[in-house]
């Protein structure tokens, strides 16, 4: 790549730093002890965890009827939960690769972080699976194995078959992009490390890294194989969540846009969560020289786009359930907007559509504050989108006289603040033990991008003499 | 040429002729789609290549429930031979809009994004959106005058409850499908394109003569607001222009789908177009690694309207909804099977082949192949318009003959001369474009 970089671009790495500040600024929170902020933290996400497990066990142990759920709404927090998590799961992988391919720099600084969080989603997502499976310790029907139950075998026609496979691989994929990913920061930290202990386990998973030209190319090509394997892998995740519901009859659920508006609402959610997370790391690391605040703007500009999207496939649903001439097809989005649950519909909007359009204004998108607040919000808002889609196509179905209304159970909260827990818990251990940021790859785009290397800097107005010399 | 060759120096003032001989074989171009669209309509007005009398007999029968509920699915007038002729017109109307736009599109994605290594092709793009002066009067006039040929919900009488006509479904939708609305969004849409084209264009060619970054900056903001535009407007035209042909059926990928196809189309016209010009000796400084980009491109999005087009076959085939699968099956098997070999090789040409000819680094770096792939993606995504607007408007009395053969080459000729012109208007590099120097050192 080119190391050319027009002057007015604005700067990915602030404070002048150098290499070696970067790696001592990176190291520091792994090699150091852990600090009160962070056992706290910790702390509190393992007792959450330890209460969700308890709520978890019990839905095993009881069955899934300890769930409020009835003959009529017969799936409504366990999915929503499950397809929300998926979602978020998406940022990191869409960093990492499809940023990758297109080239840009600004995802050095974050790909590390969002890639570790997309796994702990995706395993957040795979707890809901196995929740909902009554008897879990029999996962494994769940795969095309051959076995001794007679002609038992999965149903290939089923969507939800598919995504079995499809959340699997995806697990699969990220997890080795990620691991790839940290092999040469994991080697710096074996070379600096100061016990044996360090270096014996980081030395361990560095797979005996040298740093030499050709470990790096090899490098290059696997991130680059990889990034080119997960790009459509990560787009086929959640078409095949959104066939879930479209290959349905329900009205509300079957309708064809349903694919790329799910991944457009995946990598909306992604990205909400990935802010939420960074933008408490780098205030608790220390880390604001590396997640600048054009990171920010960038996720925030993202976050508006794909929002907006969103908000044309539902005005598109909208009006073509109207369009279409279906009478129940009508009904269900007029009793989505107006019915006994409107409330969710209008959080939906108002927090998917509406609050992102703050974004247009820069002083808002710059904001730290206002910036994590609606981070906080889109991902309300996207439980909400879940939870409509599923809850208010369900609760009035053909027959007037089976409607009904969804009321959670303890244990329908429990197993969502189970997944909260462990999601935490693992985020909090790999902020202590693994480096937050990609230090090598920061490094490799410092030049022409970091405030160390000086040159021209002319944005906003006019006057400013520009380039091409 | 060589693919280490780093740096080429741009050649600032590079300006396009546009020479006598190339006009004339323009011209010449032209004349002969017009020679062969005469003959074909001769041949039509006698009757050959389709027995008019035949189809007529066996539709009345055959489609007295049509569900898709196309123009030609419900008149029981005789069918007229001349509505080819419209439909035609419709038909390169609406596909050659859609290349030009993408022209539009392409440019404010690369400022959107600040992406520097587009810069050095820019004024390639730039220039499409001026045959929309052509496609806008040809959409608007056949759409006044012989609408109804087009669209069934323009029928008389098909909204009143008294008339023999009576659509209660059609009925339905006339709020949306009427006239006047539709002509209003119609003039909207082309309105708000041209005037954020026309905007943007100015202060590109001022940014040539008077540098700075004022003009880079209000450009950023031109292309967001045509993103916010086009993001409506794409998804409305679709329905508008496409899916209100068959008038009952309807899909809310529509919208999405039609644009996927436009905007492949448009990248292959521009790569094409850049091609051509290399050829000529003109922008020696677009190297490897930018057609590289080019090629990535067209690759992906062909994946990507793969992908539309799958989902949306997918998932109505899955539920199996009459009045939805009926689209597909009119396609497949209706209309004495005159569109099956379309559909058949819509997938060909739009999928398989971008997708195995544009798989390899090298593929994408070498002119041939990249010419060959848009020449199928083109021609290929010319086959997807031709079955979303034909088997609606003509039923069984489609077909491929000197009309549509004709037809195409007017537009594609007329869209050359147009394009043609509008480069000549500035340089071939935005010389003062702030990103200018990486794409001229872009390496990938």
């Amino acid at each position: 790549m080119s190391h050319v970089v027009s002057p007015i671009r604005e700067h990915l790495v602030d404070g002048g730093k150098s290499y070696h500040d970067v790696t001592h600024d990176i190291c520091k929170q792994v090699e150091g002890a852990p600090t009160k902020e962070w056992k706290i933290a910790f702390g509190v996400s393992c007792v959450i965890f330890a209460y969700g497990a308890y709520c978890l066990f019990w839905t095993w142990w009881e069955g899934i009827g300890v769930w409020g759920l009835n003959k009529t709404v017969g799936w409504a927090w366990d999915i929503t939960n499950f397809v929300w998590w998926v979602g978020i799961g998406h940022a990191g992988t869409l960093i990492s690769a499809v940023l990758l391919l297109f080239r840009q720099k600004w995802r050095t600084s974050i790909n590390r972080s969002a890639e570790a969080m997309t796994i702990f989603a995706v395993l957040c997502a795979a707890s809901f699976i196995l929740a909902h499976m009554g008897r879990p310790w029999l996962f494994y029907w769940a795969l095309p194995l051959p076995n001794t139950f007679g002609s038992l075998w999965v149903n290939f026609n089923s969507p939800l078959v598919w995504d079995v496979f499809a959340i699997s691989t995806y697990l699969s994929v990220s997890l080795v992009f990620w691991y790839i990913g940290l092999v040469p920061d994991l080697a710096t930290i074996r070379d600096r490390a100061q016990t044996k202990a360090s270096k014996f386990w980081y030395g361990l998973f560095s797979l005996g890294w040298t740093g030499s030209a050709k470990t790096w190319a090899r490098y290059e090509y696997v991130s680059l194989i990889l990034a080119g394997i997960s790009t459509p892998l990560v787009l086929s995740v959640h078409t095949i969540v959104s066939m879930d519901f479209a290959t349905s009859v329900i009205p509300g659920w079957h309708t064809t846009i349903f694919p790329p508006y799910f991944v457009a609402g995946a990598i909306f959610s992604g990205f909400a969560m990935v802010q939420t997370l960074l933008l408490i790391t780098r205030v608790v690391f220390k880390l604001e020289d590396y997640i600048t605040i054009e990171h920010i703007e960038m996720m925030n500009i993202i976050v508006t786009v794909t929002g907006s999207i969103v908000g044309i496939a539902y005005l598109t649903e909208f009006f073509i359930a109207w369009y279409s001439g279906v009478e129940y097809e009508s009904y269900c989005f007029i009793n989505r907007a107006t019915g006994p649950y409107w409330w969710a519909y209008w959080m939906m909007m108002t927090c998917n559509v509406i609050s992102p359009q703050l974004f247009w204004f820069k002083s808002i998108r710059t904001n730290l504050l206002v910036s994590f607040f609606l981070s906080i919000v889109v991902n309300v808002g996207m439980w909400f989108e879940r939870f409509v889609i599923i809850v208010s196509s369900l609760h009035r179905d053909y027959l007037p006289s089976s409607w009904a209304m969804f009321s959670p159970t303890m244990y329908d909260m429990g197993d969502y603040i189970f997944s909260f827990g462990l999601f935490f818990t693992l985020f909090f251990l790999f902020a202590k033990f693994l480096p937050v940021v990609n230090m090598a790859e920061v490094k490799a785009v410092m030049k022409g991008v970091s405030s160390n290397y000086p040159h021209k800097k002319s944005h906003g107005g006019g006057k400013a003499k520009t380039t091409t010399h | 040429m060589a693919g280490h060759s780093h740096f080429s120096p741009a050649n600032v003032e590079e300006h396009f002729e546009f020479t006598s001989e190339g006009r004339k074989r323009v011209i010449l171009a032209f004349v002969a789609g017009v020679v062969a669209l005469v003959i074909g309509i001769f041949l039509l007005s006698r009757g050959e290549g389709h027995e008019a009398a035949h189809a007529v007999a066996a539709h009345g029968a055959e489609h007295g429930g049509h569900l898709s509920g196309g123009a030609v699915s419900h008149h029981s007038a005789a069918y007229d031979w001349t509505n080819r002729i419209w439909v035609n017109l419709w038909l390169n109307g609406v596909f050659f809009t859609g290349i030009a736009i993408i022209g539009m599109f392409f440019v404010s994605i690369q400022y959107l994004a600040k992406a520097g290594w587009s810069s050095v092709l820019k004024r390639i793009p730039e220039a499409f959106p001026k045959f929309l002066f052509v496609t806008f009067p040809v959409l608007l006039l056949v759409f006044i005058f012989k609408g109804d040929v087009i669209f069934h919900w323009l029928h008389h009488g098909i909204t009143d409850p008294a008339s023999e006509h009576y659509d209660k479904i059609i009925a339905g939708k006339s709020g949306y499908l009427n006239k006047t609305f539709f002509l209003i969004r119609m003039v909207v849409f082309f309105a708000l394109w041209l005037i954020l084209w026309r905007s943007m264009r100015k202060r590109s060619l001022d940014e040539d003569l008077n540098g700075g970054t004022t003009n880079f900056y209000s450009m950023v903001r031109i292309a967001t607001g045509f993103i916010v535009v086009m993001g409506i407007s794409s998804s409305m035209s679709a329905w508008d222009w496409v899916m209100s042909i068959d008038t009952h059926w309807f899909s809310t990928m529509f919208g999405w789908y039609m644009f996927s196809s436009w905007h492949v189309t448009g990248l292959a016209t521009i790569t094409l177009t850049v091609l051509f010009l290399k050829d000529k000796g003109y922008m020696q400084y677009v190297n490897a690694n930018h057609l590289h980009d080019l090629g990535k491109f067209m690759f992906a999005f062909s994946i990507f309207w793969t992908y539309v087009w799958f989902a949306q076959f997918l998932l109505i085939y899955y539920a199996n909804f009459p009045e939805e699968t009926i689209y597909f099956l009119e396609r497949w098997e209706g209309h004495d099977k005159v569109y099956k070999a379309t559909e058949i090789l819509n997938v060909f040409f739009n999928f398989f082949f971008p997708f195995l000819i544009m798989m390899t680094r090298d593929a994408k770096r070498t002119p041939i192949f990249l010419k060959i792939c848009c020449a199928f993606i083109i021609v290929g995504h010319y086959l997807d318009f031709y079955q979303m607007i034909m088997p609606g408007t003509l039923g069984p009395n489609g077909g491929y003959g000197l009309v549509e053969f004709g037809m195409v080459t007017i537009f594609a000729s007329a869209f050359i001369y147009v394009i043609s012109g509008e480069l000549t208007k500035a340089s071939l590099v935005a010389k003062n474009h702030p990103f200018l120097e990486e794409a001229l050192h872009h390496d990938i």
